[in-house]
């Protein structure tokens, strides 16, 4: 049996961070809230869990520091070794610092690169993948916030109408 | 009001007067013949001597060649008369420095009109107050230096500069006289700037209008044009030039991020020392947390100008330029690649974790390792062109240190009691109080 959710529209960032607001303090879930664009400290009023991208940059900016290293020492020491303006390439270490750049350029890219393609994975977006949106105004200028319907349809539009929606549709899901 | 607590001030009177005894002791140590300066370096065994012939690359004896040996002895002699000299130097420019960072960024945040900030600027001028009596010091030893009581600066010897061409051609700007009018000149500027900018500060406070914030703005702006062309001759004259020989194009942006760094994380140490004893109720842990990012990320613009520094150096391998590092490497190994390490290994690693830049014994912890790091940066620049491998950390260096840190604990601290701790009327009071990260 298909749910049905109540959708409340705002057309304020401010109405619809105090609107999710008053929304947990009378103990409804919020499925999830569409925006336009990111509104500072929503997440943590929706009450979701802190992110862990931040773990997973760091795991990758390792991960790169390892490839810079041991690519640097395939290529400039063990396959083709030379003598560049009088320091020849015999240890990794005693030429450290003409690879830092390239350990530093490497971290960067594996951990920016990685955490957009990880961030596209998680949030399930691939190219051509039909938007999920439940009305095309948010990705204009409205904001719309999801609650599903348990027999208290009557209950949730007055709270809802209260916090100063602008609009409530009720659908099917 | 903020009242001087009884107990920080005896502390920082015990710190200057341990100082004072370090520093007295230093001195007396100090050899004042050349068979004492070979006494006191026979005294600590061998393996010295054998050092020696790195520290000679930096041209301050180009004369010797034939009388090697009691020209040798001579340069130990001055090595070590140095050393108390040095130690009081490297201190004493130290915690200025901290002023001048804060100094610098405090009219950042007036130019940028910064609407996060004002909640810490009384605490910001009150560290500014150290740039009065830090300054004279600094003054007075680089005067002391011009008169030859010291032989901290090898080109205002007029017998080395008589067999060195190299520097005859830098006389023109390397001068005593020349080297004096800059100093005044720089520190007349950054006190007048520091002094005039309180003064409006407060008098915006008693105010019904915002002209004294304005004007306060359009000065600020002004004065970053002076302070980034006089700190980068600063950093020339006061430091680059105790090796005459040797030059770097960046030198001014490297000793300006130490400073800055230092400065930032002076601010964010008082900040919560302050808020520890129940002042500052206004300021939250997204203030902490903003002051972390600056120590985070000036910590790493730091190593990316020391690192560009060496590696061009090293890469290039220009004899008059590489000696700069070998000796550092050869003399200095220690604290030369330990200050990377305290510098930006610890901060980067400790500072990562954005829950951890707003945890204050954190913030603390770090800042001192910082602290520590950014003097050793000092010390590395100084000491090998005056000292030379006759350095160590001992009595003269940390007696120094505290010495200057409880002046510099004592005229701070008083300054913050001299004025409301919080700003009453600038504009963007409301915006710092409700600053929400």
């Amino acid at each position: 049996m298909a749910s049905k959710v109540i959708h409340a529209f705002y057309n304020d960032d401010d109405v619809l961070m105090h609107a999710v607001k008053k929304v947990k303090a009378a103990k409804h879930h919020i499925e999830e809230v569409y925006c336009p664009f990111p509104v500072h400290g929503l997440d943590k009023a929706m009450g979701l869990a802190p992110t862990r991208i931040a773990i997973t940059s760091f795991m990758y900016g390792c991960v790169g520091l390892t490839v810079a290293i041991v690519m640097m020492n395939y290529i400039m020491i063990q396959d083709w070794p030379q003598d560049i303006g009088g320091k020849p390439s015999f240890s990794y270490l005693e030429n450290m610092p003409a690879f830092v750049p390239i350990m530093f350029e490497l971290t960067v890219f594996f951990a920016a690169h990685l955490m957009v393609i990880t961030f596209y994975l998680r949030s399930r977006l691939w190219p051509f993948k039909e938007a999920e949106n439940p009305d095309v105004r948010t990705t204009d200028d409205h904001f719309l916030m999801e609650i599903e319907i348990h027999d208290n349809e009557q209950e949730l539009k007055d709270l809802l109408m209260d916090t100063g929606a602008v609009e409530i549709n009720i659908t099917e899901k | 009001m903020y009242t001087f607590s009884n107990r920080l001030k005896i502390a920082s009177f015990i710190l200057m007067a341990v100082g004072v005894l370090g520093i007295g002791i230093g001195f007396m140590a100090a050899p004042s013949t050349v068979e004492e300066a070979k006494a006191i370096v026979a005294g600590h065994g061998d393996g010295h001597g054998d050092a020696h012939a790195v520290t000679e690359g930096h041209g301050d004896e180009m004369g010797h060649g034939e009388a090697h040996d009691a020209s040798h002895d001579e340069h130990l002699l001055h090595q070590l008369q140095n050393k108390p000299w040095a130690a009081l130097y490297v201190a004493a420019f130290f915690f200025f420095m901290i002023a001048l960072g804060v100094l610098a960024f405090y009219a950042i945040q007036r130019a940028a009109q910064a609407g996060w900030s004002p909640l810490l600027f009384r605490v910001m001028e009150g560290i500014t107050a150290y740039l009065v009596p830090g300054g004279i010091i600094v003054f007075v030893i680089l005067a002391l230096s011009v008169a030859h009581m010291n032989h901290l600066f090898v080109w205002m010897d007029p017998e080395v500069v008589a067999h060195d061409k190299l520097l005859q051609g830098k006389a023109g700007f390397l001068n005593g006289t020349f080297f004096l009018i800059r100093a005044a000149v720089f520190l007349g500027g950054w006190i007048l700037y520091r002094e005039y900018s309180r003064k409006l500060s407060l008098a915006q406070d008693e105010s019904s209008v915002d002209s004294n914030f304005k004007l306060n703005f359009r000065i600020s702006a002004a004065f970053l044009v002076f302070y980034l062309i006089s700190e980068s001759m600063m950093s020339w004259d006061w430091i680059m030039s105790v090796d005459p020989h040797w030059f770097s194009t960046l030198f001014g942006w490297y000793i300006f991020a130490s400073m800055f760094v230092s400065g930032i994380t002076v601010i964010a140490m008082v900040t919560i020392y302050l808020k520890s004893r129940g002042y500052l109720p206004d300021v939250n842990d997204s203030h902490i947390h903003d002051l972390a990012k600056f120590m985070f990320g000036i910590s790493i613009f730091w190593t990316y100008l020391w690192f560009s520094q060496f590696m061009l150096i090293w890469y290039s391998n220009i004899p008059e330029e590489v000696t700069y590092y070998v000796t550092r490497i050869a003399d200095f190994n220690l604290p030369f690649f330990g200050m990377v390490a305290m510098n930006f290994l610890f901060p980067v690693l400790l500072l990562m974790n954005s829950d951890f830049k707003r945890v204050n014994w954190f913030v603390i912890m770090t800042g001192i390792v910082i602290l520590a790091g950014h003097y050793l940066d000092i010390f590395n620049a100084i000491m090998p062109a005056t000292v030379g491998d006759q350095w160590f950390i001992g009595i003269p260096e940390i007696g120094s240190i505290l010495f200057f840190a409880g002046l510099f604990i004592f005229f701070v601290f008083r300054a913050l009691t001299k004025a409301p701790l919080q700003p009453k009327r600038n504009p963007f009071i409301e915006e710092s109080k409700h600053f929400h990260y």
